[in-house]
């Protein structure tokens, strides 16, 4: 290997083909589609495919795939597939129907969201999002999903972040939880049919590879402890997002990254680690207690005015008794012209920084204050109660009952969260992996959102992956097989199961004094100081050491009891844990080696005059693809080792759109 | 806020499906008022964890009150004294000094698979049974050929809002699923798109929720105080109504 950059990681070989067609931007799929290999009816029934995930991105296509008549095992942590994580989304969905005769149109959406992503996206994938995204509400709407509806029995649509046409569906403020019972209900049509097996309570902890392709998986049962054998065809993660590596944010407590962590350590790259999404208006946490966070729509900034006292003195004062004189509006101050509706990775710093400066308010939590007035008195005094009431009712209580404060009365306090892994497992326009055999849909991949995700496109993105996309492009891939029957006692195999239930031993078997959620805490406080909103290369640099310390620590002195032949929810939540600590080390090193701004991702040392993102096109206008560097166990540093990642630069190139700065000013 | 609390919790501790299962009592301090009630639970489990006991065993996912996978009898309460799911629930609405009696969802159709851990499996196979629209992907109309009435639409969206979290079982002193399967029955059963299967539907699921070892309803009501999600107690009515004509229309 050649010399390490930064002493942290290696170049190797660009990645030159995304294996997306040739032709017009608007052909290609059209094109794809054509060109993909067919399976006959008869032949797809002796082919397999295992889907790790049931929320919107696996469920939707676990279910397809039964449809076509393959044979599917699909799998998920929970007791059953209808409460993965999709069912917590809140705002809508977005689609290309031009209901509104607004101007939208499939290359309106394309563009947003490539604009959205901060030119960090690949246009060829984001194009055919667009394009199928009209198919996926025309699919809910028939398997009964109960979409807001006007008087005229028609649906209805609204503009959601930021955007200027209303392109967004919803229902109500539960899109996620109807759009992903739609699916649910069609997995659970094709299980009654038997083209899906299903296993609930299951968690993905190695990939089987053979002959260079992924042909299974080694699972726990969580209920028994049994660690099983899964074989097929073809594996298809969608597993969802890892914001959880911050231990606070809005994802549900068991969302991993185990599924594509140990995919990565067995080849699988990582494409853009470092991009997360932190949401501006979430409820402030309220103590050390504190396990998750909660978002608050973001529509909730149209009407509230965001503020901070001037002086720090007055943060522990009752908001209603300081006088205007003495408010900061900082967001209308620094961005009058979008004031208090800058997207959301400008709010979020925003608010950060003013609490930095010791301007917070709420409770402390550590040595500061992490909250900011949302304050509605004035929309209240023009709108009357009622009006507020009518928009904003539902939001208000769920305010109310997690706080106790009544936000009628006394302003709201928000603060940032975590909310959102725009970088995930590396796939080409097929959404295959660098693992042949290995497919990665919804939040697990990267591919659709860049830098930064637009509101309601991550439901699209999900559903167009499961419905319409990965049903297309696996097909190409199936029609090479059946490929070999591979022996359960194969060397492969084997040696997958034995690697997990060692690991599985080992955890149990360190018996030391920590407890995994005290060390889950503490990576996420390093990870939220160092490479959340704000990074620099000290700060990068100092997070990774005390990364690596924690790891070295965790395996020594974590304490896991019970043991592997039971459910046992602290040795679930150890394995996590461990990947986690691994993965922050890579997101690390992805946001330490792009030394620019750009959407989610800013590093303090690339921004303008006035304080704004700075993107470097001339140097990084590529996707990181990351390859797991394999490093020499250390006898006296237990636990799985770590070696110098690879970066495998794939130049992102437009065609169809023209790269700009962008600017709120 | 300060002014934490001290109670008195006993809690259903069981190793497994087959162990008897008994209430072991714990004491926990300085709660705060803030705290929601799980993780009041993460409390104890982090000082059950740190004297060499092993935590207990329950629940949760999304902790935001959507995902149905938390739910625990609280003093005789499913999902406890307010409104609300089990995750939404804040140590606020308990007092200083209060004894909390913390069991899992009980119910012959839920077993007990460890502590206050219960498999609802059953549910999953009423909808297997036919809770769904058949349509495959690919061959979906456009959107808009189909209008909706709007109350219709608003009656159906009310009844898709169950969560599937079982607590109208746990709370129904018969155990039966006759909540969550109206609601089922009623959001697919108001729309045009859920018509075709309509009667077909009623009649599998019922079929399979007796199968099951779900009890029988006797209008009890407890199903929807329960409710967290306010599902209304008509929709069991939409579904007797829709049984009995399938029954003397379609022959079952
Ligand atoms: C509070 C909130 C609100 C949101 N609101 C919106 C919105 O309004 N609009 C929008 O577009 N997006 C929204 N999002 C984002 C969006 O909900 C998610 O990005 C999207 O639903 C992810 O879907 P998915 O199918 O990729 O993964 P998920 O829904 O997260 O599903 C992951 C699946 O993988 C399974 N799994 C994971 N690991 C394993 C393993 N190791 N073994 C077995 N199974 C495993 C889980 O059991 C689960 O079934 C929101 C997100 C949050 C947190
Ligand atoms: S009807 Fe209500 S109580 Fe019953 S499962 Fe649905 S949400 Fe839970
Ligand atoms: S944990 Fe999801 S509803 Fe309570």
């Amino acid at each position: 290997m050649t010399e390490l950059i930064h002493g942290m990681y290696a170049e190797g070989a660009p990645v030159v083909d995304t294996k997306a067609p040739a032709g017009p931007i608007d052909k290609k799929w059209t094109k794809r589609k054509f060109e993909a290999s067919l399976v006959n009816p008869a032949n797809r029934r002796k082919l397999s495919v295992i889907i790790v995930g049931t929320g919107l991105a696996g469920g939707a296509a676990a279910a397809t795939l039964g449809e076509a008549g393959y044979h599917v095992k699909s799998f998920c942590y929970q007791d059953s597939p209808r409460r993965a994580h999709s069912i917590a989304a809140q705002g809508g969905i977005n689609a290309a129907k031009n209901y509104k005769e607004d101007g939208d149109s499939t290359y309106r959406l394309f563009y947003d969201t490539v604009k959205g992503g901060d030119y960090r996206a690949r246009e060829t994938n984001v194009y055919r999002l667009a394009e199928v995204s009209a198919n996926i509400i025309d699919q809910c709407v028939a398997q009964g999903v109960p979409f807001a509806r006007e008087y005229g029995g028609l649906l209805d649509n609204r503009s959601f972040g930021g955007v200027q046409v209303s392109r967004t569906f919803y229902a109500r403020g539960q899109t996620g939880q109807q759009l992903l019972i739609g699916a649910y209900q069609a997995l659970e049509r094709q299980v009654s049919a038997g083209t899906v097996e299903q296993f609930v309570r299951h968690e993905m902890l190695e990939l089987i590879i053979e002959d260079g392709r992924a042909r299974g998986i080694v699972a726990r049962d969580l209920v028994t402890g049994e660690i099983e054998t899964h074989l097929a065809d073809a594996v298809v993660l969608a597993s969802g997002g890892y914001g959880n590596v911050f231990f606070l944010s809005t994802n549900a407590m068991g969302s991993n990254v185990t599924a594509s962590w140990r995919a990565h350590r067995k080849g699988a790259y990582f494409g853009n680690p470092c991009y997360t999404q932190i949401h501006p208006t979430c409820i402030p946490v309220s103590g050390d207690h504190q396990s998750k966070l909660t978002l608050m729509s973001e529509s909730l900034r149209n009407d509230g005015r965001i503020w901070v006292p001037k002086r720090r003195e007055d943060c522990d004062k009752d908001p209603r008794q300081i006088p205007e004189a003495d408010r900061d509006y900082y967001l209308e101050r620094i961005y009058p012209a979008f004031g208090n509706l800058v997207p959301r990775d400008i709010a979020s710093r925003q608010a950060k920084n003013v609490c930095d400066e010791g301007r917070g308010v709420g409770p402390m939590v550590g040595d500061f204050r992490r909250g900011v007035y949302l304050d509605f008195s004035e929309a209240i005094e023009r709108l009357g109660k009622a009006a507020v009431e009518a928009k904003y009712g539902n939001l208000f209580d769920m305010y109310a009952r997690i706080t106790g404060e009544n936000p009628y009365e006394v302003p709201m306090r928000i603060y940032p969260a975590v909310h959102y892994t725009m970088g995930g497992l590396w796939v080409d326009y097929d959404l295959q992996s660098s693992i042949p055999g290995l497919f990665v849909t919804g939040e697990a991949n990267f591919s659709d959102h860049g830098a930064n995700r637009l509101g309601a496109s991550a439901l699209m993105q999900g559903l167009a992956d499961g419905y319409f996309v990965l049903p297309n492009t696996i097909r190409d891939y199936l029609a090479k097989g059946p490929f070999p029957k591979i022996d359960a006692h194969a060397p492969s195999v084997m040696a997958a199961r034995a690697s997990v239930e060692e690991r599985t031993a080992r955890l149990l078997a360190v018996n030391g004094q920590r407890s995994v959620d005290s060390f889950h805490k503490e990576l996420g406080h390093i990870m939220w100081e160092y490479c959340g909103m704000e990074r620099t290369e000290t700060g990068l640099l100092k997070a990774i050491d005390l990364i690596r310390g924690l790891r070295a620590e965790f395996w020594r002195n974590v304490k896991v009891l019970g043991s592997a032949d039971t459910l046992n929810q602290s040795l679930e939540k150890a394995g996590r844990v461990a990947d986690f600590l691994e993965l922050g080390e890579l997101m690390c090193i992805d946001a330490l080696h792009r030394a620019e701004s750009c959407g989610g991702h800013f590093r303090a040392e690339s921004q303008t005059e006035d304080g704004e993102a700075l993107r470097h096109d001339d140097q990084f206008l590529y996707v990181a693809a990351w390859e797991f560097g394999a490093g020499t166990p250390d006898p006296n540093q237990p636990g799985d080792s770590m070696g110098a990642p690879v970066l495998h630069k794939e130049d992102l190139v437009y065609e169809a759109i023209e790269l700009k700065q962008r600017s709120y000013k | 806020m300060s002014g934490g609390m001290n109670l008195t919790l006993r809690i259903w501790r069981q190793d497994g499906p087959s162990d008897r299962g008994h209430l072991k009592t714990y004491e926990v301090s300085d709660i705060s008022p803030d705290m929601s009630f799980l993780e009041m639970l993460d409390v104890l489990n982090e000082q059950l964890n740190a004297k060499g006991e092993e935590p207990i065993a329950f629940d949760s996912d999304c902790r935001e009150g959507i995902c149905g996978m938390c739910g625990l009898m609280i003093s005789g309460d499913a999902h406890g004294p307010e409104k609300t799911t089990t995750c939404q629930l804040h140590m606020r609405s308990f007092k200083n000094g209060e004894t909390i009696t913390i069991e899992p969802w009980r119910a012959d159709a839920f077993p007990v698979i460890k502590d206050l851990v219960v498999n609802r499996s059953a549910f999953d196979r009423i909808i297997q049974a036919g809770g769904f629209i058949s349509v495959n992907t690919g061959s979906a109309p456009e959107a808009n050929a189909a209008p909706v009435p709007k109350p219709k639409a608003d009656r159906a969206f009310q009844a898709a809002e169950c969560i599937g979290c079982g607590a109208c079982v746990a709370a129904c002193p018969n155990a039966a699923g006759m909540l969550f399967m109206g609601a089922k029955i009623t959001h697919l059963g108001e729309l045009p798109q859920g018509q075709p299967e309509r009667w077909m539907r009623v009649v599998k699921m019922v079929a399979q929720h007796d199968a099951e070892g779900f009890g029988g309803c006797t209008n009890t009501g407890a199903c929807t105080v329960a409710c967290p999600k306010g599902i209304p107690q008509d929709v069991i009515s939409t579904l007797n109504k829709d049984l009995r004509y399938a029954m003397t229309h379609h022959g079952g």
